[in-house]
Formats: C-alpha cells, structure tokens, sequence
C-alpha cells in the first residue's frame, strides 16, 4: 500500500500539477516567479543530457557549459536583427549578418554546432580514461571563454551580446525539456542504452561482448553536447544578455553539482536536483543582502548561498552517494507512461486511491496513538 | 640581437612562473599519485595561505617569516580537515565520488574566504628586501623569484630523499603502486595519505606567498586557475613522479610566458586557452606524460 503504487497519483503529482504551475507561468511571464520556472526548465535539460554522459556512460564531463555558450551565441547570431549585428557583431560574413531563421531552428543549428565541437574534443580525449575528460573539458570551458572574450568582432568580446528577443517562452522552454526527456528516456531504454550502462558498469566486460567502446563514448558525448547547445540558446534568448562570464567554470560546476544531488543516473535526478538547485538558493539569496533572525541583524554574507550548497554536496555525497533520486526513474515513466494517463479514466484508480489514503491516515492515526499511550 | 634579448628575457619570466607551477604541481602529484584524486581544493589551499599572511602582516604587524610559518601551519590544518571531512569518508567510492566532493569543498573555500574578506581584490606587497631588483646583465630578478627558484630545487631535492630513504617513502611509494595491496601489507595508509597532504598543502602556500609577490594583488578565486594550470604541470610532467612534476612546471610556464611574449599582441589573451590545447597535444603523443610510465600513470 504505497502511494507511488497509484497510477492515479503519479498523474496528480508528475503530470497534473506541474502542468498547472507551467500554464499559470505562461499565461504570466514576465513575472519573477515565471522566470524562475523557466530556469528550472532548462536546467532539467541541461543536467539530463549531463546524466546521459556522467551517469549512464561512466565519463566524467565537466564541460557542459562550453556547449550552453556555442548553442547561446549561435541562437543570437541566427535570431538577431541585422541592423543589430552591424554594431554588435561587425565581423561577422555578411551572409551571416543578414541570416534570420525561426527561432526553433536556431535553437537545432546551434545545437548541432556544439556537437560538432563535442566531436572535435572528444575524439582525442575519450580515448583516456577517468579524470583526464574532466580536466580537458574544463580545459574546453576555458579555451571557449577565451575565443568568446577576445573575438570582439565576432562576440563583441567581455561585453556581450545584449537585447536578444525573448522569444524562450514557458511554452518553448517545457516543450523542449520534455522532448529532451522523452528522448532521453528511449535512448535509455534501448539497445544503445543499455550498452552504454554496460560501459559504465564494467568496460572490459562491455568490450568482449562487442560493444564499440569509443562510438558509443563519442555519440553519447555528442547527443549530450547538442541538448546542452539547445539548452544555451534558449537560456540566451531568456536572459536576453549573454556573455562569456555566464558560461564559465562556475556555471559549469553548478549543472554538475545539482546532478549530483539529483542523482547522476537517473533521468527523474534531474528533475528533482534541478527543482532543489533552482529554488533553494533562492530562498538562501537573503542571507547574501543581510536578514534579520530574531531581532538580530546579520551582517551580509557574500557568497553564504553557494556556502551552503556547497555544504549540502559534501553531506549527500557522502551519505548517499547516488544522490537522492538513485536509480529510480519513477518521473520519467509516470511521464511517458500511458498507464498514467489512461488511470484518469478508469473508476477503480479512484477506489484504489481513497483505499490507500485511508489506509495512510489510519496508519498514522494508530502511530500517534501509541505514542500517546 | 635584440629579438633573442626579448626572447631570453621572456624565458626567465617563465622560469619564474613556472617555479611556481612546479611547487604546487609536485604537492598535486604526491595527492594524485596515491590517491588518485584530482584535488580541486589545492588551489584555494594556496589562496587560504596568503590570505593568513595578509592578515597577519596588515593587522598585527607580525614579521614575514613568522607569518609564513604560520600560514604553512593553517593551511596544512586546512588540508588535513579537508582531507577528514571530505575525502576519507569517500576512499572506498569510485574516482568520480572524490573529484565532486574535492569540487565542493573547493567551492566551500572560495566562498568561505569571500565571506569572510570581501569578494574585492586587495593590493599584496612584499617587505621591500624580498621584491628589491637586482639586475644581472639585462635580467631583472627580485630576491623573492631567485628565493622561490632555490626552493624548488631544495624541495625536489628532500622530497626525493625522503621518498627514496626514509620509511614514510617507502610506504609513499607503495601505496601509490596499489593502495589495496599496501593496506594488506600492514602499512597505515592514512598515515601515508595524512603526510602527503600535510606537504602538498605546506607546498601550497608557500607557492601562494610566490605568486601573491608575482602579481601584487590577491583575491578569494586567484587560486583555482593556476591550480588547474598546476594540475596540468603535473599531468605534462608525467603525474606521479616528482621530478616530472618540476618539468612539466617548467615548461608549462615557459611555454606560457613565451606564448604571451612573442606571439602578436592579438593572440595573447589566449594564454590560459594555450595551456589546455598544450596539455591535449602532448596528452595525445605521450598518453602518460613526459617522465610517466604506465604504472606509474593512471589505473
């Protein structure tokens, strides 16, 4: 008698009332906590397709925001207005500057664009094992950074590129992300997925039953790279300011810790790490300005909120180490499960639900009373 | 004439950096050798150290020598928590668990230090007997770089012997062979990891005073970039082997000043870019760096 046995309950909580949080977010965008749902979007795209590489396959990338940049500056320089790109970005080719694709398109351009780069990077890399992806990745986010911040005729340099469309609405930002989702989900379960799982488990073994060790590190550092594009672009046209200093180490470490927390091997891990990672800090943003705790004022503590979470990484790590979803994948299937849809219709889920809320509440009720007597 | 002066020139900057590279790279390699784990923390090691030394000269006007030691000692206390706290725990986990948990407890210092002091860069100037010039033909060298230049050579020199001679070496030595094995063997190999982040983070700091003198100015986030860059030392070197370590410093910082130096002025903002390709590239024609061997190299 568990409630996660209800398929009615899995739709209340998975689908119907996030469904309902995005529709009051897209009928109000443009609001501060619209924004925030929509950050939470996109980081679910971002940590999912890094669980693709650093949960499912046993690689350890830290690059992911190296990618976010190229899909981010790609999108801009397909969506921007041309009038726009001759003062911002003059060096660009003049076939360039007077290009303007749907938005959608660029968001898959840029995409593609940051696989090709994932390609070029992980051929020579994924060939060492263990730590050395890790510090050639970070590696990466430094070289992008660098061609992002000195290119000033291309990137208009530190400054940025400013005043992009905001085109990634609640719409387009959830659309994505459960695409993304759903896509990832299939990969995981098919023959592919389960080789790459294989890898992770144990190389050699994966190897003697013929499974391409170096295909299958480079394609799922691929498919992880383009989402992570994807995820860029939309994050630029949200924030409508990008720059190379938002896609920088830090930002980096941010998508890897909230996979971590999540749970990196476990699509549902992203969700819930993103949706912890998104709101907790902030509820912690006060302490960073000065709160007052029962009458005392505190002094304003720069940076207590990555304190914090940095605290809070160290405690799961250790305690449970495969973060707080594990392996359970119970989002991603209630999600794409037509069982949890069909449950709407039928009379006896709604029998076996109120079965299994009275049970809990008579559970409870014997346990307060024992404690009682 | 004058292009091979500017050429001579811009290599002993880059011995200058690069005996700094080398310092915190030998204290990376003695970690990584044994532990395996990339420890992301070792950079703001550094950047805990001259913070004490700032603290302590700035406000109590304590002399250099004795604000050195102390900040050897804090940071070694530092390294050692650390150590306690956040990597013991995770010794029986695989590689990744170590590397996330040294992640945060690297972002943990940073901020920590930015609570604590203000995220603001602050001016950090050495005694005037330390940063005074002398000039040997067209090279200009203070006190402190030719200081910092014997101390790499000193410390490689006791760091051999005492890895070669002495029974805390030996049992250095054979954990970094197997860890599991020496633990069979009846050697404490918390002891062996204890010694081996007591020095890297005394080699810290004491590297953080060199490169704070360097460049004048210090703030909480100056140490995880030549950490990295540290890092990369020791991985061009050949990672495990202390000597390697010293070279792979070397030429990283060669390599880095030279970059800066001679190519045109548009190119050089790419420094920090050049290291990473420049690790890559030799990554790819010696998978197990320059002084590696396979053993001794990743697992």
């Amino acid at each position: 008698m568990r409630l996660r046995d209800s398929d009615l309950f899995r739709f209340i909580v998975f689908v119907l009332i996030p469904l309902i949080v995005i529709v009051i977010c897209g009928f109000s965008s443009g609001s501060y906590y619209a924004g925030l749902v929509n950050l939470f979007g996109i980081n679910v795209i971002l940590v999912a397709s890094l669980n693709l590489v650093n949960g499912f396959s046993g690689m350890f990338s830290m690059g992911h925001a190296a990618f976010m940049a190229i899909g981010a500056y790609a999108a801009a320089i397909l969506t921007l207005p041309a009038n726009q790109k001759l003062i911002s970005m003059p060096g660009l080719p003049e076939w360039l500057i007077y290009m303007k694709l749907p938005y959608p398109v660029a968001l898959i351009i840029g995409g593609i664009l940051a696989a090709i780069v994932a390609l070029l990077i992980g051929f020579p890399v994924l060939r060492f094992k263990g730590h050395y992806l890790s510090v050639a990745t970070i590696g990466l986010i430094v070289i992008v950074r660098a061609v992002l911040d000195n290119e000033d005729q291309l990137t208009n340099g530190a400054r940025g590129v400013t005043g992009l469309p905001n085109y990634a609405s609640t719409w387009i930002i959830f659309g994505t992300a459960v695409i993304c989702l759903f896509i990832l989900y299939r990969l995981i379960r098919s023959s592919y997925g389960r080789g790459l799982i294989a890898m992770r488990d144990d190389y050699v073994a994966a190897q003697t039953i013929g499974i391409n060790l170096t295909t299958k590190k480079i394609s799922a550092f691929c498919i992880s790279a383009f989402m992570a594009g994807v995820a860029g672009g939309l994050w630029g046209h949200m924030q409508s300011v990008i720059s190379g200093k938002f896609f920088y180490i830090d930002a980096s470490f941010k998508i890897v810790e909230t996979s971590i927390i999540g749970g990196m091997s476990s699509l549902s891990g992203a969700v819930v790490g993103s949706l912890l990672m998104t709101f907790i800090p902030e509820l912690l943003a006060p302490l960073e300005t000065g709160i007052e705790v029962f009458g005392i004022r505190l002094p304003e503590l720069y940076g207590a909120s990555n304190l914090i979470m940095a605290a809070l990484l160290i405690v799961i790590i250790i305690f449970r180490r495969q973060g707080i979803m594990g392996y359970s994948e119970i989002i991603t299937e209630s999600l794409f499960s037509a069982k949890t849809y069909s449950s709407v219709l039928k009379k006896s889920e709604y029998k076996k639900l109120c079965d299994i809320v009275a049970y809990k509440i008579k559970v409870f009720r014997s346990r307060l009373k024992s404690k009682g007597a | 004439m004058d292009g091979f002066i500017y050429f001579l020139i811009q290599t002993v900057n880059g011995l200058k950096l690069g005996s700094v590279y080398a310092i915190v790279a030998v204290g990376y390699s003695m970690v990584y050798g044994i532990l395996r784990l990339i420890n992301f923390a070792h950079g703001d090691i550094m950047t805990v150290g001259v913070y004490t030394i700032l603290v302590l000269m700035t406000a109590f006007g304590v002399p250099l020598w004795i604000t050195v030691l102390l900040s050897v000692v804090i940071a070694i206390v530092v390294g050692l928590a650390t150590e306690r706290i956040a990597y013991r725990p995770l010794r029986t986990a695989g590689e990744e668990a170590t590397l996330i948990s040294s992640l945060a407890v690297s972002i943990f210092l940073q901020n920590l230090i930015m609570m604590l002091f203000s995220p603001q860069r602050r001016a950090f100037h050495l005694p005037e007997y330390l940063s005074r010039l002398h000039t040997i033909g067209f090279i200009k060298l203070s006190t402190m770089n030719i200081i910092t230049f014997a101390a790499v050579f000193i410390i490689l020199i006791v760091l051999s012997l005492v890895i070669k001679k002495t029974r805390i070496g030996m049992a250095m030595r054979a954990c970094s062979d197997n860890l599991n094995a020496s633990k069979l063997m009846g050697i404490n190999i918390n002891a062996v990891i204890v010694t081996a982040f007591a020095i890297g983070s005394g080699l810290a700091a004491l590297s953080g005073l060199m490169l704070a003198g360097e460049y004048k100015t210090i703030d909480p986030l100056m140490g995880f970039v030549p950490g990295l860059k540290a890092f990369c030392a020791a991985v061009l070197g050949g990672i495990g082997s202390l000597s390697g370590a010293v070279l792979g410093g070397f030429i990283l910082g060669i390599a880095e000043m030279l970059f800066a130096g001679l190519m045109p002025t548009d190119l050089t903002a790419y420094r920090d870019a050049f290291v990473f390709v420049l690790l890559i590239l030799v990554l790819l024609v010696r998978p197990y760096g320059i002084l590696g061997s396979k053993e001794g190299g990743r697992s």
